[in-house]
């Protein structure tokens, strides 16, 4: 009965998001103000709907209903209740229908909540954002109805991948599905404003949150994945530039460019066009990365759902939408007027620089990303890897986090390259002396890994330049949001720089009681014990682990995991966190000596990364507190105004 | 500067900033373009020494082998044409099995040997790299 009333609500949201179109076309086209005011109310509804069909889908994982078809495939009842939960997104036709369910919530709530947008353009990105809704609910409801039942029913399901049952990777999806859908409701922005010509910093300022929003969970997706694959793969690495990767990082870097340019438009009425173009290249990346993702068409560790019909299906979607925008984007670009000025000198400058290098960076991960599919198609077989987006993009990226410095120094319209010289003084020294410690203490670390940890002190010093000589408690929360964000950063780089260069790893075949050395620590290896869990079995490796010979012991206990439903062995890694780093054990197989193999790292810093992409994300949560605050602020003294004026 | 201008820049700028991208993949591309090599296409581009590259194929039946240090593996990479031995010292993925597909990341000794550092891991059972999968059809095609 739920999968029905799922299925039901799945429809009638659908309905809805053609009425939703339907009515905003009358409502512009017929300038039909009655028929138009309707449109936040059926998004309302619709939002509801969809939010009542995936609950639906998530209650029939929750109770293991085997008759379902994706419960049977995805799920096993003898799973921990997180997971199945989980599992209700954990596969292709949950993750699209949360996709429309997090798109129509989103649209419900601009309905319900923005107010500074000029009605017709609000009514015209609602109607936007049911035309790209309309497009996920026929793949759902045509090519991958989620609630599909399957007869006779299994005794029980195939389970959910083990590497996939942990808590990270639970919750890593839903966070990158907010970051992609927010990014199609700025998207919608950009549709609407072009529909009614409404580009300007009003405009800009409703556009800012949604951005701002899926940025910061993207930041959070991104984060999250990266630790996951590092801990959860047990091969101590945080970045592959694998596809599926990349497929996140795109959209991150056209929003991150995005951001920075609505900016420019909501405070100085600068780059009106380019922020349009910005916001349909963002959304047309998560489309792509949709797409890399969902199809199959790469090669890639994590590729899954490999379905060539699918991947067609969101092919033309994509096409379709990405088509469409850029071809009203050409058709009205011509009627979006020129803003204000400014000097090359200025922070408009500065931020122009920097949406620049990124679209630089995006470029060169989306040629190496897309071009051996090009070549596939033209018959060579080649694959493209870390070699290639280091040397390409390492550079780029540096030179951006020094213009991430400069920037917030410059003053809006114009200033002095003197005066700009004399603020940077400080962070030049503190990476010039980096630099002379560098020399005479770590030579030969490699030229990338030097250059990140020069320019990522330079960087983390500079970033906190705004708030110097500033009344800390009277500075507006937006501006601790740059301040966190860039410091982020900054810490980031430094870990990255650090992880590369001052990793070391000890590799032994060890027996019980054997001690061995990895970097300051002292590992000794007392022996092998079996461990249970809930659906697993495990050998577990005993370890105890101290810094130097006298250093107060701590166990370490890495495991390898076997999984009855599907068979598999997983590779759990033990990993301990010191306030300067990870030490981090891996336990391999035995050999026929009685051996057993010991992977052990010790990371100094390797922490920072992911706590610097939690800084990036602090930050802006921060800054959109901050608006969102300014904003309710303006609102209330205009509501007095308007009571007592 | 008349807005006019500004804009005229700014579209230059954002052009100049779209070709720098295309020429800086297309420089890097021209040293790793290929990262993916067969022990066909190793033998082909004669055995390129220190260019790091992945290498895929199949672990030949009887190849592997272990050192007596206890953690170095050594086994054959081969896609029914050719092979090529590999030296791994680290500990080898679940899924690191003889007669089933591998991909070994690492770079070309003096010797011709291939010296890996790293097993990729794998996702799940039905991992296989699309173009080996092609390889392989390609080669027992020829074969046959």
């Amino acid at each position: 009965m739920i999968a029905e009333a799922g299925l039901a609500a799945l429809w009638l949201a659908a309905a809805m998001a053609l009425l939703q179109l339907a009515m905003a076309s009358i409502g512009l086209r017929a300038r039909r103000a009655d028929v138009a005011v309707a449109v936040r109310p059926v998004a309302v509804v619709g939002g509801v709907l969809g939010l009542v069909s995936f609950l639906c889908l998530v209650a029939v994982f929750m109770r293991s209903d085997m008759s379902v078809l994706l419960v049977a495939e995805n799920s096993h009842s003898a799973k921990p209740m997180l997971y199945k939960i989980a599992g209700a997104w954990g596969n292709h036709e949950g993750s699209m229908l949360l996709w429309v369910m997090v798109l129509g919530i989103a649209g419900a709530a601009i309905a319900l909540l923005e107010k500074r947008l000029e009605e017709r353009t609000l009514v015209a990105t609602l109607g936007a954002q049911a035309a790209i809704a309309l497009g996920f609910f026929a793949f759902l409801l045509l090519a991958s109805n989620p609630f599909a039942r399957v007869d006779p029913a299994p005794a029980d399901g195939n389970g959910l991948n083990p590497l996939l049952q942990d808590p990270g990777l639970a919750f890593h999806p839903p966070t990158l599905y907010l970051g992609y859908v927010g990014l199609s409701v700025a998207f919608s922005f950009a549709v609407g404003a072009l529909v009614t010509r409404d580009v300007g910093p009003a405009f800009a300022r409703a556009m800012r949150p949604w951005v701002l929003a899926a940025w910061i969970f993207l930041t959070l997706g991104i984060t999250a994945g990266s630790y996951w694959a590092y801990y959860e793969l047990g091969w101590g690495g945080w970045w592959f530039w694998d596809p599926v990767e990349n497929a996140s990082l795109m959209p991150w870097l056209a929003a991150t460019a995005l951001l920075h340019s609505v900016t420019v438009l909501a405070t100085r009425d600068g780059l009106r066009a380019w922020t349009i173009m910005l916001a349909v290249v963002a959304f047309s990346m998560s489309m792509i990365g949709t797409f890399l993702v969902r199809s199959g068409i790469l090669t890639s560790v994590h590729a899954f759902a490999v379905d060539p019909t699918r991947g067609s299906f969101i092919l033309a979607l994509l096409a379709l939408y990405i088509g469409g925008a850029m071809l009203l984007f050409a058709l009205r670009v011509g009627t979006v007027k020129a803003g204000t000025t400014f000097e090359l000198l200025s922070r408009e400058g500065a931020l122009v620089l920097n949406n620049l290098l990124l679209t630089v960076i995006l470029g060169v991960v989306l040629i190496g990303t897309l071009y051996p599919i090009v070549a596939q198609a033209g018959g060579v077989q080649l694959s493209i890897g870390p070699p290639f987006f280091n040397k390409a993009a390492g550079p780029v990226a540096l030179a951006l986090m020094m213009v991430l410095v400069a920037g917030p120094l410059i003053r809006w319209r114009r200033d002095a390259w003197d005066s700009l010289a004399s603020r940077l003084i400080v962070p030049i020294g503190a990476a010039m002396l980096t630099l002379g410690l560098l020399v005479v203490f770590a030579r030969g670390i490699g030229v990338l890994p030097f250059a990140g940890l020069v320019v990522a002190v330079g960087v983390g010093v500079g970033s906190l330049a705004p708030l110097w000589g500033r009344n800390l408690r009277r500075t507006p929360l937006f501006t601790w949001g740059m301040v966190i964000a860039h410091l982020g950063a900054a810490v980031s780089l430094f870990g990255m720089a650090s992880d590369s260069a001052f990793t070391k790893e000890t590799l032994v075949a060890a027996r019980p009681g054997q001690t061995v050395r990895s970097g300051p620590f002292e590992v000794t290896f007392t022996g092998i014990s079996p461990a249970i869990g809930p659906n697993w079995s495990a050998l577990e490796g005993r370890l105890v682990a101290r810094r130097g010979a006298d250093g107060t012991p701590f166990p370490m206990r890495p495991q390898q995991r076997f999984f009855a439903n599907p068979p598999t062995t997983t590779n759990e890694a033990a990993i301990a966190t010191r306030i300067d780093g990870q030490l981090y054990a891996v336990l391999g197989a035995q050999g026929q000596d009685g051996t057993w193999q010991l992977r052990i790292w010790w990371k100094p810093f390797v922490t920072l990364i992911w706590l610097g992409g939690a800084l990036i994300a602090l930050g802006g949560a921060l800054s959109l507190l901050g608006r969102v605050w300014r904003a309710g602020q303006v609102e209330r003294v205009r509501a007095k105004e308007a009571r007592y004026g | 500067m008349k807005a006019k201008h500004q804009r005229l820049t700014l579209v230059l700028l954002a052009l100049a900033a779209v070709v720098g991208a295309g020429l800086l993949a297309l420089s890097a591309l021209k040293d790793q373009a290929a990262f993916f090599y067969s022990p066909s296409d190793l033998a082909a581009a004669g055995n390129p020494v220190g260019q790091r590259m992945r290498l895929g194929g199949m672990v030949a039946v009887g190849s592997v082998a272990k050192l007596a240090d206890g953690v170095t593996t050594r086994f054959v990479v081969t896609d029914n044409a050719r092979t090529v031995a590999v030296v791994y010292k680290g500990i080898v993925p679940d899924l690191f099995r003889e007669g089933s597909g591998v991909v070994a990341e690492g770079q070309v000794a003096a010797n011709g040997g291939f010296v890996a550092d790293t097993i990729l891991a794998k996702h799940d059972e039905r991992y296989m790299p699309p173009q080996m999968a092609g390889k392989m059809h390609k080669t027992e095609t020829l074969e046959k």
